[in-house]
């Protein structure tokens, strides 16, 4: 079975994916989990998990491109850098 | 204490490189990893534990651990055997793991501060090696080659009269890089 591993660099930060383990059963996913991404202290836990017990979801449907719903349906970028041109050109 | 400083670290030393022999060839590659890692650490504790040895006696960790007769190592019989076979490398590792832990309590309560804070280093590691024995116990204790292996084994654990023709063909290997250099060769 494959686990999928986890780890958590320092206390407060989020679980970041690391990779994964093959493994029997969880007592071995445990030990070779802790030998791959624990043992040189790279990690403060680690959280372990059987793939097949990940929910995966990967289809957004967006049938309208109600693109306001996006992040990228409102470009900023542009906007910024006429707004820093007017200030530079104010401040000259 | 000095007897049974020498005696660990020449089981680990031992032990360490017989396992180290399933680098590369272990059944899969998780397991190829863990007990690589696990062969690493014995030979880190024996390097420890020497260190520790020689300390009082003027002479060096290096010079205890390859500069030795074959007959001077107080390892025991349990640890010297080539075991090219899983089944009975488990059943070492779990004999070996159990009777370590009861030399490393005594070890532990020494008076001496160093020898007793060293084996409270070496026990925290030992602890995944013991996981990792308990885990491949359950695994294959319905297993009669397995079975067969622990009953075949277990009379070696503490057997430190002699040794066996494999130590002295370990050693042959094991210190050939050292013979090969004059006396006093600094690498």
């Amino acid at each position: 079975m494959i686990y999928e591993v986890f780890r958590q660099e320092r206390k407060g930060q989020p679980f970041q994916h690391a990779g994964s383990v093959e493994a029997a059963d969880e007592r071995f996913a445990e030990a070779y989990a802790r030998e791959q991404y624990g043992r040189r202290g790279e990690s403060v836990a680690l959280w372990v998990v059987e793939r097949g017990s990940i929910m995966r979801i990967d289809e957004f449907v967006d049938e309208l491109n109600r693109n306001y719903h996006r992040v990228d349906g409102y470009p900023l970028k542009e906007k910024l850098k006429e707004a820093r041109a007017r200030a530079a050109a104010r401040d000259r | 204490m000095r007897e049974l400083l020498l005696e660990i670290a020449d089981d680990e030393l031992i032990l360490g490189w017989r396992d180290s022999e399933w680098t590369g060839i272990a059944p899969f590659l998780e397991e190829d990893v863990a007990f690589s890692s696990i062969a690493q650490n014995e030979v880190g504790h024996a390097r420890a534990l020497y260190e520790l040895a020689a300390r009082d006696v003027g002479t060096t960790a290096d010079e205890l651990a390859f500069d030795r007769e074959p007959s001077e190592y107080r390892c025991s019989r349990l640890v010297e055997l080539r075991l090219p076979e899983w089944e009975r490398t488990i059943a070492r590792h779990v004999l070996y793991e159990q009777a370590d832990a009861e030399r490393l309590e005594r070890l532990k309560a020494s008076d001496d501060p160093e020898i007793a804070g060293l084996a409270a280093k070496i026990d925290r590691e030992e602890i995944y090696h013991r996981l990792h024995a308990e885990m491949w116990h359950e695994r294959l204790k319905e297993e009669p080659r397995y079975v067969e292996a622990l009953e075949e084994l277990r009379p070696l654990v503490g057997e430190r009269n002699g040794h066996s023709p494999e130590l002295e063909q370990l050693w042959e290997e094991m210190t050939v890089v050292r013979r090969s250099q004059p006396a006093g060769t600094t690498w």
